[in-house]
Parts: C-alpha cells; structure tokens; sequence
C-alpha cells in the first residue's frame, strides 16, 4: 500500500530533531531506573515487553535443553524422572504465557499506535500495570522450582487429576501465579483493542489497518474470550486442592474429562492467539521486500477472522482419545479441517505477493520467508492430527511434539524475530549487523530443522511425550534432537549479540528504513521519538 | 476523532505498587493455603495495598478528568475498556455456567450409564443420577441433604436485583436531566437494596451450611452452587462498593448530565451482575 503523508507540523519537526530534545515542553522524566518502572509511554513498555520475553524465552530454553540433553541417549543419565517433568512442564509454560505472549503484546505496544498513528496506547498506565504484572508472576512461578516437592510436573495443560489430587503442593502457587500472568493479558488486550477501535488517524478506516494492526485486534477479542474461561478452570482446580469441591472428581459427581473441555476451550483460541499477530508480521514483511502491493488484503482480514471463529469450534480435537461419544469426534475432526481453508487462504496470498515481486533478502525477510515454509509443514501435520482415526495412533507422541513445535519455533518465534530485524530501524535507529543476522537466521534454521523433524519420525514410529527414557529404537533420531536443540539454543546467542549491537550503534537507518515499506510507522524518523502522533496525522487512503 | 487533545498522563507510581501488591497478595494466599496462617500478614499486607492503589489510581483519574484533561476520545476510550472489560467477566462465568451444564447434561448421566460408551457406570454400578445430586457416587462424600426452594429467599433477591437495576435506571435519567436530589435518592436506594441482596445473600450460605448440608464438599451440587452463587456474590459486593462511590461522587456534584461517565460505567456493571442473577436463579435455583 502506497500511503501519503503530510508534511510533519512544526512541532512534530522539533521532535524529529532530538529525541531528548523533544521532551523539554514535558515534565522532568525521572531517571535511571525508575524512568522504566514508572513509565506509561507505549514505547519504553513495549521495550520492557520485549526484552522480559528475551529473558523468558532463555530461561524456557535451558529448561528445554535439560530435557534434550536426557534424551540425547537412552536410559536415565542427567536428572530424575520428576526433575524431568518438571522441565517439560516449565518449559512450555514459561514458552507459551512468558516468551511469545509477551513478545506480541511487546511488539503491539510499540507499533499498534506508530502503525495507527495514535498517540500512545488507549490507557497508557493501564499499560504499564499489565508489564509490571508478568515479572511478578513469573518470579512466582519460576519459585515453585524451590519449593518442596518441586515445581508442577504435570505438563503445561495441566490435566486433572494429576494436576489436582496426585499434584505437589507448590501447584496453588502455580495457580496464583498463572491468575496474575491472566489478569496481566485480559488489561493487555482491553488497551489494544481500546486503542485500535478510538484511536485510529482521521481517515483511517478498519480497512485501511495494517495486517498486524488487524490480527492484534482479533488476537485481543480472542485473549478477552479466554482468558477468563483459563481463570475460571484454575480456580476450580484450586478449590479441588484446597477447598474439598468435586470439579475434577467422579467420586463427587464432577468429571476430570471436564477439566480436558474447559482447558482446551481456552487452550484452543490460546494457540491462535500465539500465531494470528505472526500472520500479521509476516503479512507487513512480504509486500516490503516484495515491492509489491499485499495480495489479497480483505481477504487476508476476512481470513484472520474466520479462523479466530473457528477456533472455538475445535477444542476436542485435542480429546480424540478420552472417550468421547461419536458424533463429536465427527464434528471436531471436520470442524477443524475447516480451519485449514482459512490458513490455505493466508499462505496462497504470502506466495502470490512474492509472485514476480522484486524480492531482496534482507534478514526480516529470510525470517519471514522461513515462516511461511516451515509453517506451513507444521499446519500439514497438524491437518493429519485432525484426522481423528489417525489421531489415535499419533496421540501424545512425538509427532504431536513436532506438529507444535514447526507452528510455534519456525513458526510463532521466527515472525517475532522477523518483526525484531524489522522493526529494529525504527526503535533504534540503526540496522542490525547484516552478516551476524544471517549467521543467526541460518544456524536457527538448521537447527530449528534438526531439532524437531526428526521428531515427526521418533513419534510416527511410536515414542511417548513426557518421557525421561525411550526404547532403543529411537535413539538416532533422539541424538539428531538433542543436537539441533543445542544448535538452535547456541545460535540465540548471536540474536542477543547483534540486538545489543544494534543498540549501541551500527549503520544509520533514515525514516523509512526499507525500501519498499509503506506503512505509517515509517513516517516518523528512526530512532522512533518518546513521543509520536501527539497530532493525529491526516490518513489519506492510496489510490491504485 | 479530536485533534491532538488526547491525555497521555506522564509517569505513575500506582501500576508498579498496584502488581506488587497484588504479587503479595497471592503469594499471602498460597503460603497460607499450603502451609497456613503464617502467609495472612503478606496476604493482608497485598490486600489493603492493591484496595489502596486502587483508591489513589482513582483518584488522580477523577481529578484529570474534573481538570478538564479529558476529551472525547478519552470518554471513548473508557466507555471500550470498560465494556471489554464486562465481556470479560461474562467469559468468567460462562466456564462456570459451561461446568454446571457439562456435569448436568453429560458427566452425570453417564456416571449413570447413560451413552454408547457406558463405561463409567462400572465405577459406582448402583449410583443413580439426578440433579440436584443429593447421592454424589462415592459413599466418602455426603451429599446435601435438602435443596433450597427457589420461591422463597431466592425468588426474593431476585426481586430485590432486578428492582435495584430499576431504580438505578431511574437514578441514571435523573442525573440526565440534572435532577441531582433525585438522583441522589434513587442511587442511595440502589446501595440499600444491593446490601440487602448481600445479607440475604449470607442468611442462605449460614443456612446451608448449618440446616442443609450444602457445603464446598457436598459433591459436585455444592461445588457448583457456591462458585456460582460465591463469585456472583462477590460482583454485587464489589458492584454496591462501586455504587456507594457514585453515590459520594453524586454528593460532592461530580457530574453533569452530560458527563458522568463514571457512573454510567457502574451502571452497566450492576446492570450486568443482574443478569447473571437471572441466569443463576433459573440454573441453579429453579431448573
């Protein structure tokens, strides 16, 4: 899209000048440390999003590793079987509500408003009260690991009763911990929304957002639909534990199968709140290093919303095998079939956008070029997963593991990445080291590939998740894992090199800092000022 | 849209107080639900701090809007957060609702026998399902021994809620047309019926507990009747806070019958609790 913007007003001009500068009609900023803590600008909190999700997604990473580094042979060597399925467990947890959630609120934060030419956030210390939440419920969380008994074992979906009557005890920390962490995305998404639905430039219409601007805005009706539903059924497994009620238990007329539909209800939309913001990423990435118009926009909007219906349509296709009557299995297996039309939709527009574009490399864009690859393989085998006759043969196997991991790893964490390189210009000011950048895209890659595709064979043949030991059968396939898992987790370091890098200095970035790009955030000079759009820009819709 | 008028407030120490009080307060919780009172100092030490930041939070945002620091966008902004805010909490009670109707329609039955699979009748061959459950399956749990009937105190509060969201209304047009006395009566009605709703309210938990044996560990019955009614309870405690704050805010002449946001948001959350009231009394109560 080609927009068209006015020239800046006089006292957008004074910002561009000197970001430090501009803050003098303001008041005294505090410094140092409390500058970040007591912050409502939308920039300085998107920064704070985005570098706890770094941290979170190191410490979810060493998790894995430990539980790599025991698989790389058989039989037990490093840890004991509950240590392991404490790892797996915070692993996910920590990958899932610490990493990815918070890198997309983080990447909403800085560039909804700059993409929307808003101010700042709708309830900017609203804001700040949903980052400063997610350190403390993840400190709390991370504690269980030193409580007696240990951290939860249960895995991250935390099925009753495992979770409830045979947990340890720490598991009502786990509860409260994960209430914050709830409270933290619900405030989240009501700002997102607020700002996306008020404070749009004049002019610009629903149909004029970015991508990203429009997936984050289902992705936060999403988070207001579930997350409650995720509060309501921890709260009732704590009050299984603490208080006596039966929710969970059959000897008191509850159901442990009801725990499996009211997590998976969230668990469900919970999925497509990790990948819908990466479509819109990879959706701003492809047209800019194409040089093409995006193809297919309205469709790509109607798309987005379709699956986001849908995912409250299939959440029992994750209960194929606890016994459920025949005329559900029936209706979740094509249910979530279905789903593969939208998604079809999405990756024939990504292809047709490049299709005769006049494509450049850059590191966003092998990123987002990896994505829609590696995606895609990982949306294949999860259409095989719906099929729910074949479903009981792959049933909490390592295929399962692959199918998640291809959506999530080359898949939700490539687009963060992709939107760190791309965005990177814009917060400050200079491009990332291009040579390290590849260096980090390809051993990611190789590793990502490594690491998990094997595991599409391990689980095919048979090998269990959750499993500290396997037979010997399995054991290439397993030191393949173990290798790649230790490659890609190494290479990460080189993201945190050429981050730390970019911060300090590098090759200038000019405004528009990509060639092809097009949107609003553009507009302003790289490194973005505190304070953008204090005067709405005039939205003037392309004309083609 | 408004041009360049929007409040963008500069700095508050009231987020990064409000989540370590609330931190605290969980942690307070779990030490004393794991390891028992010694957590309640931290926990009440979380609790009166996030009820104070709340109040200070308030405040500042009651005083930039008298100010005039707010535009109409901001009204807009509030009027978005609050609403997805309520459609929040109705996604909060509807995993409850969906826990009532899940064991009532499914689970039950088929503990019973009921169904292709048939399989969970082997744990309790001579339970019998029914609802409410006065038998849970397992001879450990004692089921209540009596339900309530809905047309006596139930059928009360819900007369008491549904002519609370009533006199509200009526409080609301008051305030509209600048009537503040009337305004002032209506919504000072509405506090004393929501508080009436409350002491009822605990009559029938003292009730429960000490004549009908519905207890938290009464089976699943009990579970479902007092996460209901105990979160549902709850809201209507929060919800009369709420109003008797409107109410101070009617007395000291915050509002004007164009702007009054405020109140309005405290509107839509009572108005909100009494459906759920509605939708408890004919769940829970008389179906």
């Amino acid at each position: 899209m080609a927009f068209h913007f006015p020239k800046p007003t006089p006292e957008q001009s004074t910002t561009t000048a000197d970001a430090g500068l501009a803050d003098s009609h303001h008041h005294e900023r505090p410094r140092g440390l409390m500058r970040w803590v007591l912050t409502t600008s939308h920039k300085e909190i998107g920064s704070l999003y985005l570098i706890f999700s770094l941290t979170m997604f190191f410490i979810g990473g060493i998790f894995a590793l430990v539980v790599r580094a025991e698989l790389f042979q058989p039989g037990l060597q490093l840890v004991e079987p509950e240590f392991f399925n404490q790892m797996t467990t915070m692993h996910g947890l920590i990958m899932v509500f610490g990493a990815v959630m918070p890198a997309f609120v983080g990447l909403a934060n800085w560039m909804v408003p700059l993409q929307i030419g808003a101010p700042d956030m709708a309830l900017p210390r609203l804001n700040n009260f949903s980052f400063w939440l997610l350190p403390v419920a993840f400190t709390l969380l991370l504690s269980t690991l030193f409580m007696p008994g240990g951290a939860p074992n249960f895995g991250w979906t935390f099925y009753a009763p495992l979770s409830t009557t045979y947990a340890p005890p720490s598991t009502t920390f786990f509860i409260l911990s994960l209430h914050l962490a709830g409270i933290s995305s619900i405030l989240g998404a009501i700002n997102i929304i607020a700002t996306i639905l008020n404070l749009r430039a004049p002019g610009m219409r629903m149909m004029d957002m970015p991508l990203f601007v429009w997936t984050w805005l289902i992705t936060a009706f999403l988070l207001i639909a579930v997350m409650p539903v995720l509060a309501g059924v921890i709260t009732m497994m704590l009050m299984d534990i603490n208080f006596g009620t039966s929710f969970f238990s059959a000897a008191g007329g509850g159901d442990p199968v009801l725990f499996q539909h009211l997590f998976w209800f969230f668990g469900h939309p919970e999925v497509y709140i990790l990948i819908l913001p990466a479509f819109g990423i990879v959706s701003a990435i492809i047209p800019t290093f194409a040089r093409k118009r995006l193809f297919g926009y309205a469709s790509m909007v109607y798309a987005t919303a379709s699956i986001a219906i849908l995912s409250f349509l299939v959440w029992a296709h994750h209960m194929f095998v606890v016994g459920l009557p025949l005329v559900a299995e029936l209706f979740f297996m094509y249910a979530t079939m279905l789903i593969a039309v939208p998604t079809g939709v999405k990756v024939f527009n990504w292809i047709t956008t490049l299709f005769r574009g006049s494509i450049t490399f850059e590191p966003p864009m092998l990123f987002a070029l990896a994505f829609v690859v590696l995606f895609t393989i990982g949306g294949f085998s999860g259409l095989m997963l719906a099929i729910a006759p074949a479903d009981f043969q792959y049933h909490d196997t390592y295929f399962v593991v692959a199918h998640f991991h291809y959506v999530l790893v080359p898949g939700a964490v490539f687009a963060i990445m992709a939107a760190v390189y791309y965005w990177l210009p814009k917060w400050t000011g200079h491009y990332p080291h291009e040579r390290l950048s590849q260096v980090h895209f390809w051993l990611s890659v190789i590793g990502v590939n490594l690491t998990f595709f094997p595991m599409h064979f391990s689980g095919l043949a048979g090998m269990p998740r959750r499993i500290p030991d396997y037979a010997l059968q399995f054991a290439d396939f397993n030191m393949v894992s173990s290798l790649g898992a230790l490659l890609y987790g190494a290479s990460q370091l080189v993201f945190v090199l050429v981050i730390v890098m970019c911060v300090r200095g590098g090759k200038k970035a000019p405004a528009k800092a990509w060639e092809g790009a097009e949107d609003l955030e553009w507009s302003v000079p790289s490194p973005a000022p505190l304070h953008t759009f204090e005067t709405p820009p005039n939205f003037e819709r392309p004309v083609h | 849209m408004s041009g360049g008028s929007y409040y963008v407030p500069e700095t508050s120490k009231w987020p990064i107080l409000g989540s370590l009080a609330l931190g605290a307060m969980m942690l307070g919780s779990g030490v004393m639900l794991v390891h028992g009172a010694v957590g309640m100092p931290v926990m009440l030490i979380g609790l009166f701090g996030i009820l104070t930041v709340m109040g200070f939070w308030f405040r500042d945002v009651i005083k930039e809007s008298r100010g005039g620091l707010y535009d109409d966008q901001m009204d807009r902004s509030f009027r978005w957060g609050m609403a997805w805010f309520i459609f929040s909490e109705v996604m909060f009670f509807a995993a409850f609702f969906g826990a009532l109707f899940y064991v009532r329609t499914f689970a039950l039955p088929w503990l019973d026998g009921e169904g292709a699979k048939g399989v969970a009748s082997l744990l309790w061959p001579d339970f019998t399902a029914s609802w409410p459950l006065l038998n849970p399956p397992d001879s450990s749990i004692a089921g209540p021994t009596d339900t309530f009937s809905p047309w006596h105190l139930p059928l009360v509060n819900t007369l008491i809620l549904v002519s609370s969201s009533i006199t509200l209304t009526v409080a609301h047009e008051a305030l509209k047309e600048g009537l503040r006395a009337t305004a002032r009566n209506w919504l000072a009605g509405t506090v004393l019926l929501g508080l009436c709703f409350i002491t009822i309210q605990g009559v029938e938990y003292y009730e429960a507990y000490a004549h009908y044996g519905i207890t938290l560990e009464a089976g699943i019955y009990g579970a479902t009747f007092f996460m209901l009614t105990g979160f549902h309870g709850l809201h209507v405690i929060i919800g009369t806070i709420i109003l008797a704050v409107m109410l101070a805010r009617v007395l000291q002449g915050h509002f004007t019958g164009e702007d009054h946001f405020g109140f309005e948001a405290a509107a839509w959350y009572w108005h909100f609790v009494d459906v759920v009231w509605i939708g408890l009394f004919l769940f829970v109560y008389v179906f």
